[in-house]
């Protein structure tokens, strides 16, 4: 291969994008407070970081959140975007870290608790502390309620990684051939 | 599942006849412009402006409606949510407190207050048109093209583009996965508990994940076959090339967005303060 991203990986923001889109569009459970709902879309995002690594997962955040909001909303609502990125990207380069490596079917316990360590601190900087502040920075909305908006974001989409992003690491681990599975005779 | 997304409008008007280049960067300026101030003459200004160029380019408003009253309803909201969390906030802001009429302990109506409220709610208004008519006057595939002569790398543009194609064929695997699994009784309205919903939830997405991952394989392989990514550059078969009416429509945008950005930080804050 030559230089820059690899052709897989350009693809797999493509589509990641387009699923991210719909997972967003027609998979999300709305809660009481505006503009925050559970979306099953992070778990998706969550699981293409882990699988494509964190520029994949980064790409994906960012181009299907602004297309996201572009084609529901008619606007973009740039400063959650721009945590979406953060999220995949962060997600994605703390699995490398921890060394997770999904695509040897490994998946275990100790995997869980790193990937959920992961996601926790990554989800908990971006959506309750960085988005918030981004918000008032840009758009000069009441503190209070940008951070209570930011913590209910925060607290759902912990909760929605941790429970739906889990499992489906799992079940996808379970579809990759273990690179342990020989054993000699 | 009749949720409608807005996609591109053919039309011929002159802001369809620019090229997609130019309403991006202009797009990108505009909101820009309207993210940082929050000097009412200049929302004001720029409202009139984007109101005459979605009148210019012939979409019918019925078209966006849907999505219209979608933002409306989002704008309600968020309204009310900043009142209820920071019904001070504009007497903070102005420095001023010309009550209007009390509710209930901090709950009064105050003018700063509904001005700044109304300030944001025209920050919006100043976006969704030029917004909109980004989206609906851009043929997708020339949106690719234009991103990357704005300076994106043409690999990820060509993601960009991809997305957006997929983006129906994705939404039918949806429907198709999703109407297999409710015909056997999978429920995911709002008549079923909340975490059987989300249960139900993951019996959809994952075949759809699955799918859509084996879809990056096969897609992969045929653009690996034709040579992806091979050369620095690119051409695109629907690059739109400048004329002289894309140059003067980002000359003029430029101005337009320096001249908010002097006014608005002109006198050392971003709002413009009537009560003082």
């Amino acid at each position: 291969m030559n230089r820059g991203l690899a052709i897989r990986t350009v693809v797999a923001i493509g589509i990641g994008a387009a699923v991210y889109v719909i997972l967003g569009r027609f998979a999300a459970i709305p809660t009481p407070v505006p503009n925050t709902s559970i979306h099953t879309t992070f778990a998706f995002l969550a699981l293409m970081s882990v699988i494509f690594g964190p520029l994949a997962g980064g790409l994906i955040g960012l181009i299907g959140h602004a297309l996201l909001d572009a084609i529901s909303y008619g606007s973009i609502w740039w400063s959650w975007v721009v945590i979406s990125g953060f999220v995949g990207l962060f997600i994605g380069y703390g699995a490398k870290k921890f060394n997770i490596d999904i695509e040897s079917g490994v998946f275990g316990k100790k995997e869980i608790i790193s990937f959920n360590l992961i996601q926790i601190v990554v989800q908990l900087v971006g959506w309750g502390l960085l988005a918030p502040t981004l918000d008032i920075l840009i758009y000069v909305e009441p503190n209070l309620k940008v951070f209570v908006q930011g913590i209910t974001a925060a607290a759902s989409n912990i909760v929605t990684v941790g429970v739906i992003g889990t499992l489906l690491l799992v079940a996808y681990a379970k579809t990759r051939s273990q690179s342990d599975s020989l054993t000699k005779e | 599942m009749a949720v409608e997304m807005l996609s591109y409008i053919e039309k011929n008007s002159p802001v369809h006849r620019l090229s997609g280049a130019t309403k991006l960067i202009v797009f990108l300026l505009w909101s820009s412009a309207a993210m940082l101030t929050y000097d009412t003459r200049v929302l004001l200004f720029l409202f009139v402006i984007s109101i005459t160029i979605f009148w210019l380019s012939k979409v019918a408003l019925r078209d966006v409606a849907f999505v219209l009253i979608f933002i409306l309803i989002f704008l309600l909201l968020n309204n009310i949510a900043i009142y209820l969390f920071s019904p001070q906030e504009g007497v903070s802001i102005y420095g001023t407190s010309h009550v209007l009429f009390e509710i209930a302990g901090r709950y009064n109506v105050t003018l700063e207050q509904l001005f700044y409220q109304f300030n944001i709610t025209l920050k919006y208004f100043v976006v969704i048109p030029a917004a909109l008519l980004f989206i609906v006057t851009t043929h997708p595939s020339e949106f690719a093209a234009s991103l990357n002569r704005i300076g994106v790398s043409y690999k990820i543009a060509y993601a960009v583009s991809l997305a957006l194609r997929y983006i129906p064929d994705i939404q039918r695997d949806f429907r198709t996965i999703s109407q297999a699994q409710q015909a056997r009784g999978i429920d995911l309205s709002r008549n079923e508990k909340f975490f059987t919903r989300i249960k139900n939830a993951i019996s959809i997405i994952l075949p759809l994940i699955l799918s859509s991952l084996d879809r990056i394989e096969v897609i992969s392989n045929a653009m690996e076959l034709r040579g992806f990514g091979k050369k620095k550059k690119r051409t695109w078969y629907s690059a739109k090339p400048f004329r002289r009416s894309d140059y003067i429509t980002i000359f003029v945008s430029v101005i337009i967005f320096i001249l908010s950005v002097i006014i608005t930080f002109y006198d050392g804050s971003r709002f413009y303060n009537p009560f003082l």
